[in-house]
């Protein structure tokens, strides 16, 4: 890690990546990195290319492999390669670029980086200081690990399916690829653990993040206690969460609301609320109601009491009920779509959501900054690289080929 | 032990689940995390709905969120208390807190004044919504923010109604966030000596992790539905039931090769050629056919036949675990997840493993969830070096409460 002349502007400056990732956990894992300054230099196949360019969504649902909104997301202010690291010239070229690296971001299935000569022990006597970092379902040891599995199989593994849907029938997974982001956040996270450590240990070290672990650990981790030892169970059940009331999703008049408070004072405000000043006169005649421990009340009289709410509710807007609630202080909020958010006047008037352009695929807003640095802003200063993109800076600039040394590499196909 | 933080003093001001979750994973680095409590306002997760005993110092929720901190009980609202705090955080280099926006510099412990007497100091907050905008002062919880988030609006079975994702999704993605950006103003701060402050709202966090929804409407303007298990680049890719009861088997299928191989592996090799699924597209297209052919082949396996079939074939699959089938599983003993830890007041939790293994630096459980106040007397005598009597006196006065 060189210091800058000029110190660095950006909390990561300095530190160089490569990133030899396919989809979402490593290329997430890196753009947390990038748009803090890190350089990342992302390497893709010279023909297949990173998996996320054949995945959507795409502009007009017409695919496009410089074109997937998931591919140019994932991987804003990094450089782009392409190199066959199955090939004794690319693998030889990998290492020299690991000798001048402090972090590898990988995904690829366990073993698969040993079989090519590639493997931690390989990186660490060419570097090392190199922290290599790999995100995959299982882990890098266990009788799973070479497992397939994608997000919804790592999802059901951990037990996060178990918990969402109607008791009667099949689970459902968290929506999208929540999964795989969350592990690249672990990941980033323990890759950062290891170059604060590195300094002291005069030395770097091999991180394994499996995605199922990240959900069974600090994610549902908290819950073992109660599901083992406590005998709990805890089936899903479906748009209330057990245990709690209120605590569930309601329609209204355009689509529907989280009722949720979690103080009694709050519950009272907003019965308050239905009942035009007092609470209304079928919850406050009704001793099964005022005379139960609001847990309780959960397990016997939910639908009633939510049957008795639902008049009100429909007669109202989800943003009016919104609104209504926040100035009563009680945390009853809308279910906001997607359009919803991407238009939210909060989200906008605090610059989250910032337009990225790039030549071949047009302007879009991306999401971001997940968080704000007082001095050291998160920025995008450069779009999704094109495949190859950087070929010419990395091998010329940085390797020091020449013309015909690249034009070999490419009419091997190498690069 | 080498770990991976060294001489760095967190003050953790965390509170439900997503402070005491970034308090966690940097206490589990090795860092020496002081949790500040009060007895006036008890911590949360001191009584969930599995405190069972209802006993503020036995909830496993909170042995999970704050084994290997420190713990120390001062009132705020008392200018002793804050005084004493404003020490402390002087000899610190983090301090972590996600109460309501403008809770902190209430007590006069906003990142502006701490930092004046620790300009090193790095600072993180994580309000719901975020510190300013029109929606800040908003009262969220876990709920509210999967709401605001677009998350819920996608949960439900494809056309029906909204379900909602029923998990604290925004904390725990809050607490592994705002955990990496604490260690990234540290690497930082190692090179220039320079501290600041962390602006983390969860539910920018959040909508972050949803890119492809988000890009998918700027570029095509579609908007979200309940989509169940469905999967827009797989198919099949569902959780199909087995044999027994509540078991369920999740399938995956991203590649020709792959739908080849689950064809063969079902026993219906004829599958491969029919043209009703001949590509991704077309399996998508027909996708509740698909999802009625593998489940009449699950319907008459156990979750974990059906998952060694498909797994020896190439085909991703895996049970639905239960609690307790995690808790006996090979492959997750084996990477030690789950563990029993002592503790003087319960005996022992059952509680999770870190969320990462590093072949260096070990992150074990080497201290219990501290008891309210445990830790007042190293902390307020060996650090601030107040005496015992002067602790005792504060004791009595309700300072450290």
């Amino acid at each position: 890690m060189s210091v800058m002349k000029h110190g660095p502007k950006q909390a990561l400056e300095g530190l160089k990546v490569i990133e030899l990732g396919n989809f979402i956990s490593a290329a997430y894992c890196t753009k947390l990195m990038a748009d803090l300054g890190a350089e990342v230099v992302k390497i893709e196949d010279p023909e297949i290319g990173d998996e996320a360019r054949s995945n959507g969504p795409f502009p007009q649902d017409s695919p496009h492999p410089e074109r997937s909104g998931l591919y140019l997301y994932l991987n804003t202010n990094k450089l782009g390669i392409t190199l066959n690291i199955e090939t004794p010239v690319g693998r030889k070229i990998l290492l020299h670029l690991v000798r001048g690296a402090d972090i590898v971001v990988e995904n690829n299935r366990p073993g698969y980086m040993a079989e090519l000569a590639l493997g931690y022990e390989t990186l660490r006597e060419v570097n090392p200081n190199l922290i290599l970092t790999s995100i995959t379902p299982f882990g890098q040891t266990g009788p799973y690990r070479d497992y397939r599995a994608y997000a919804i199989n790592c999802a059901a593994a951990a037990g996060v399916s178990l918990s969402a849907g109607l008791p009667e029938r099949e689970p459902i997974a968290p929506p999208l690829s929540l999964g795989h982001y969350q592990s690249a956040t672990v990941a980033a996270l323990a890759t950062m653990g290891a170059v604060l450590a590195r300094s002291r240990l005069g030395r770097g070290q091999h991180v394994d993040v499996s995605e199922a672990e990240v959900w069974a650990t600090v994610h549902t981790g908290m819950m073992m206690h109660g599901y083992v030892v406590q005998n709990m169970k805890r089936i899903r059940s479906g748009y209330r969460a057990p245990g709690l009331f209120p605590n569930g999703i309601l329609p209204c008049k355009d689509g529907y609301v989280f009722l949720v408070t979690i103080r009694g004072a709050q519950w009272k405000r907003f019965l308050e609320l239905v009942g035009d000043g007092k609470i209304p006169e079928w919850y406050a005649n009704n001793p099964n109601y005022t005379g139960t421990y609001l847990r309780d009340v959960a397990e016997r009289y939910a639908d009633e009491i939510e049957a008795s709410l639902a008049p009100w509710l429909m007669s109202h807007t989800k943003e009016e009920i919104f609104s209504l609630c926040r100035a009563r202080d009680i945390p009853v909020a809308p279910i906001r779509t997607i359009e919803e958010v991407y238009a939210s006047p909060h989200l906008r008037q605090r610059g989250f959501f910032q337009p990225v352009s790039r030549p071949e695929s047009g302007v879009y807003d991306h999401p971001g900054p997940p968080c704000r640095f007082s001095k050291t802003p998160w920025k995008v200063t450069r779009p999704a690289p094109h495949q190859g993109q950087h070929n010419r800076d990395i091998y010329q600039g940085r390797l020091g080929f020449s013309e015909t040394e690249l034009a070999e590499l490419e009419a091997t196909g190498v690069i | 032990m080498d770990y991976v933080l060294s001489n760095c003093r967190v003050v953790d001001f965390g509170w439900a689940a997503a402070g005491p979750i970034l308090g966690w994973l940097l206490a589990d680095m090795g860092a020496e995390v002081i949790k500040v409590e009060t007895r006036n306002h008890v911590d949360t997760s001191r009584s969930t709905a599995d405190n069972l005993d209802r006993d503020i110092e036995k909830d496993p929720w909170f042995h999970s969120l704050n084994r290997n901190k420190l713990g120390v009980t001062v009132d705020m609202s008392q200018l002793e208390g804050t005084d004493l705090l404003r020490k402390l955080i002087a000899i610190s280099d983090v301090v972590l807190e996600n109460f309501f926006p403008g809770v902190m510099q209430r007590f006069g412990l906003d990142y502006e004044s701490l930092s004046r007497e620790n300009p090193g100091l790095i600072m993180i907050s994580l309000p719901g919504l975020g510190s300013w905008g029109p929606e800040a002062s908003t009262p969220t919880y876990a709920p509210s923010i999967c709401a605001l988030s677009g998350l819920d609006s996608m949960l439900g079975y494809p056309g029906e109604r909204i379900l909602g994702v029923q998990q604290a999704i925004p904390d725990v993605n809050a607490g592994i966030l705002g955990a990496y950006a604490v260690l990234a103003a540290l690497v930082y701060r190692d090179r220039t000596g320079e501290g600041q402050h962390i602006e983390l709202a969860q539910l920018e966090g959040l909508v972050s992790c949803l890119g492809e929804a988000f890009l998918g409407y700027a570029m095509n303007g579609r908007n979200s539905e309940t989509q169940g298990n469905r999967s827009a680049a797989m198919a099949p890719h569902n959780n199909y039931r087995c044999q027994g009861e509540d078991q369920w088997v999740s399938v995956a299928v991203g590649t020709d090769e792959e739908w080849h191989s689950l064809c063969n592996a079902i026993g219906n090799p004829d599958l491969a050629a029919d043209d009703r699924f001949d590509d991704r597209y077309k399996r998508h297209e027909h996708i509740d056919e698909l999802d009625e052919i593998i489940s009449a082949w699950t319907s008459n396996l156990t979750a974990h036949e059906s998952t060694d079939i498909l797994q020896r074939a190439g085909v991703a699959a895996f049970p639905c675990l239960s609690g307790e089938e995690r808790f006996l599983d090979e492959h997750f003993r084996e990477r030690e997840v789950f563990s029993f830890y002592s503790h003087p007041a319960t005996g022992s939790t059952l509680i999770p493993a870190s969320p990462w293994k590093m072949s260096v630096t070990k992150c074990p459980v080497y201290r219990p969830a501290p008891m309210l106040g445990e830790h007042n007397q190293y902390v307020f005598g060996q650090l601030l070096g107040l005496s015992s009597e002067e602790i005792a006196s504060l004791e009595a006065r309700k300072v450290l409460y």
